[in-house]
């Protein structure tokens, strides 16, 4: 691990070595133009979104004139959305259920963690495997028996229902990560810990935690915006308005009949896309460690 | 009670069991159970509000013979493979612009990460008002281009809605290929480039001969993943199409959605997902054999 990280060190250093050997005309065909397509296709979506957002609906629902641009801008679909339909209510639903999930699931999971890769109990190998496989499962294949569950509980259409089953994709997802994690601190640390008479749990608490501070912090951000985007349990398991989540919200209750109210529609789906947008924003390096440390080994 | 904490404390089996108690009550109460209860309800003929009787086989049976099943079938080997290799492509291409030297480089691949990071539920509501059939943006300006004469109705016809659907996913799935391979190629020496370079390798060697076979472990691991979200998705076609048209873009997971949730049928949709298991299997088997192979092959040790 830390000589991969000293060898792409090395490499972000060196990467400009030879590229004296390319000149600029060539670099704009090869890089640049690519490049800028790339760009402008995945960014393309969001660009619409905002849009449509402002869009009056004259302007929405006519073929003439530039629909890539608004002529008049207006607040009216988010007015609408923020004052005539569920929509704050849908928010601070998902974000109850995102943040008390994604509590629960790191708690579980720095234990778990901590015990299958450094406490290394007889069977451990088999436990770290099993929870690997444990997030491959797809919650697509498990959300008919666990609504059955779910309502066998008594927890059918509850906020209690998401936030139970949620931590079924975070846990084992957080315990891989923070596996990756500790396996990066010496052992020496928890050794010389033991020869001063320090109990484990003195360990995991001022050694290991501190240490692990970032690794928590990619495991959080990342289970936040895994519960904050989930959709399949939640239509499942919720049917009331009032508690549904932004996502489910959107896609069932905006839409009316026929009509599509596309500037509230959109306005939902860009103020639904914020929260996380903003959060990945200030993480950036976070989400990246957490995404490439999930897949690696 | 103290000299008993004093002991467990210093025995790490029981230490690590009393460590692992709360991850495996969430996970065997909620992922390992409903998975055994997901099998047994295959094989009953279980109804909303109304507990089943076993019927053994004849959910398998009955969806063997079903022409919709069928259909789904055949739509999630075509929606993943397609949408698989675009997206090991693009994000290959991508990942390698992006490992190039750039201006503003951080910034760009912060957000081409973007569109896998919003809820795939709300971006995919914005590809639905993109195809839509009145007011598409992409007939608009290919109408003003002269290249149409009337408006394409994305998600109206067939096999027209099964590339809208698969674009949007390889949308999303193009820059988690990309990112992560990224992660992958910046751990490639430079001075492999260097060597070959001298030896008088042209780019297109260099690829070939260097940067591919390094590349081999991290792509077999991304793209199983990727396939395995892939085969298992939801989101996107439930809010593009719902199935439509005529069960044209239905994947086995939205059908099973679809017999279950709003029709009723738990038995027949558990069975229909249980169905993907064995796919799902052999995609994880497949990789896992074969990047063992790898790690033995650059000389790893036997772990």
């Amino acid at each position: 691990m830390s000589a991969k990280a000293i060898n792409a060190k090395e490499g972000a250093v060196d990467s400009a070595g030879m590229n004296y050997l390319v000149s600029l005309p060539r670099k704009v065909v090869t890089v640049y133009v690519p490049l800028a397509v790339f760009l402008i296709v995945l960014l393309f979506p969001f660009y619409w979104m905002v849009i449509t957002t402002f869009k009056p609906n004259e302007e929405l629902l006519t073929r003439e004139g530039n629909p890539f641009w608004v002529v008049n801008p207006t607040l009216a679909h988010i007015n609408k959305l923020l004052f005539e339909t569920s929509y704050p209510e849908w928010i601070w639903n998902t974000m109850l259920v995102a943040v008390v999930s994604t509590f629960i699931s790191i708690t579980c999971s720095l234990f778990a963690a901590y015990a299958i890769e450094r406490l290394r109990f007889s069977g451990s190998r088999y436990v770290g495997m099993s929870v690997f496989l444990a997030y491959l499962v797809p919650p697509s294949i498990l959300f008919i028996p666990l609504a059955q569950v779910v309502f066998q509980l008594g927890i059918f259409d509850t906020r209690l229902a998401l936030i139970l089953t949620y931590p079924t994709f975070l846990i084992p997802f957080c315990t891989w990560l923070l596996m990756g994690y500790f396996r990066s601190i010496p052992y020496e640390l928890e050794e010389c810990a033991l020869i001063d008479g320090a109990s484990r749990w003195q360990i995991l608490v001022k050694i290991i935690l501190p240490l692990a501070v970032p690794g928590l912090i990619s495991a959080g951000i990342f289970a936040f915006t895994l519960s904050w985007n989930e959709f399949i349990y939640a239509l499942t398991f919720i049917s009331s308005s009032e508690v549904k989540t932004v996502p489910v919200g959107v896609v069932t209750e905006l839409v009316e009949g026929d009509v599509y109210h596309w500037g509230s529609l959109m306005a939902g789906a860009l103020l639904g896309s914020l929260p996380v947008a903003i959060l990945y924003s200030f993480f950036v390096e976070y989400y990246v460690s957490g995404m490439t440390g999930a897949v690696k080994e | 009670m103290n000299a008993l904490l004093q002991r467990v404390q210093g025995n790490r089996n029981a230490l690590g069991l009393l460590f692992m108690v709360p991850a495996a009550v969430v996970l065997l109460l909620f992922l390992t159970y409903p998975l055994g209860l997901g099998v047994w309800l295959g094989f009953t003929d279980t109804k909303v509000g109304r507990g089943g009787e076993w019927i053994g086989l004849e959910n398998y049976v009955y969806l063997w013979d079903d022409s919709v099943t069928r259909l789904s079938v055949f739509n999630t080997f075509f929606y993943t493979i397609v949408a698989s290799i675009f997206k090991f492509i693009l994000g290959l291409w991508l990942a390698l612009l992006l490992n190039k030297h750039l201006p503003f480089k951080a910034f760009i691949r912060a957000i081409v990460l973007l569109p896998w990071i919003v809820p795939t539920a709300l971006s995919a509501i914005a590809f639905w008002w993109i195809y839509d059939a009145q007011f598409s943006i992409i007939s608009w300006s290919l109408g003003r281009l002269g290249l149409i004469d009337e408006y394409i109705n994305f998600l109206g016809d067939p096999w027209l809605a099964r590339f809208s659907t698969i674009a949007a996913n390889i949308w999303r799935g193009v820059p988690f290929v990309a990112i992560c391979l990224l992660a992958g190629l910046q751990t490639i020496s430079p001075s492999f480039y260097e060597a070959a370079s001298i030896d008088g390798a042209t780019p297109w060697q260099q690829f070939r001969y260097v940067t591919l076979p390094l590349l081999t472990p991290i792509i077999a691991v991304v793209m199983t993943f990727s396939v395995l979200f892939t085969f298992t998705d939801f989101q996107l076609i439930y809010v593009l199409t719902r199935g439509g048209p005529l069960n044209a873009t239905h994947l086995m997971a939205t059908l099973s959605f679809q017999r279950a949730i709003p029709g009723g049928a738990l038995g027949e949709g558990a069975a229909l997902a249980v169905a993907m298991v064995p796919f799902l299997l052999a995609a994880i088997m497949f990789s896992y054999f074969g990047l063992q192979r790898r790690a033995w092959q650059q000389g790893a040790s036997d772990k």
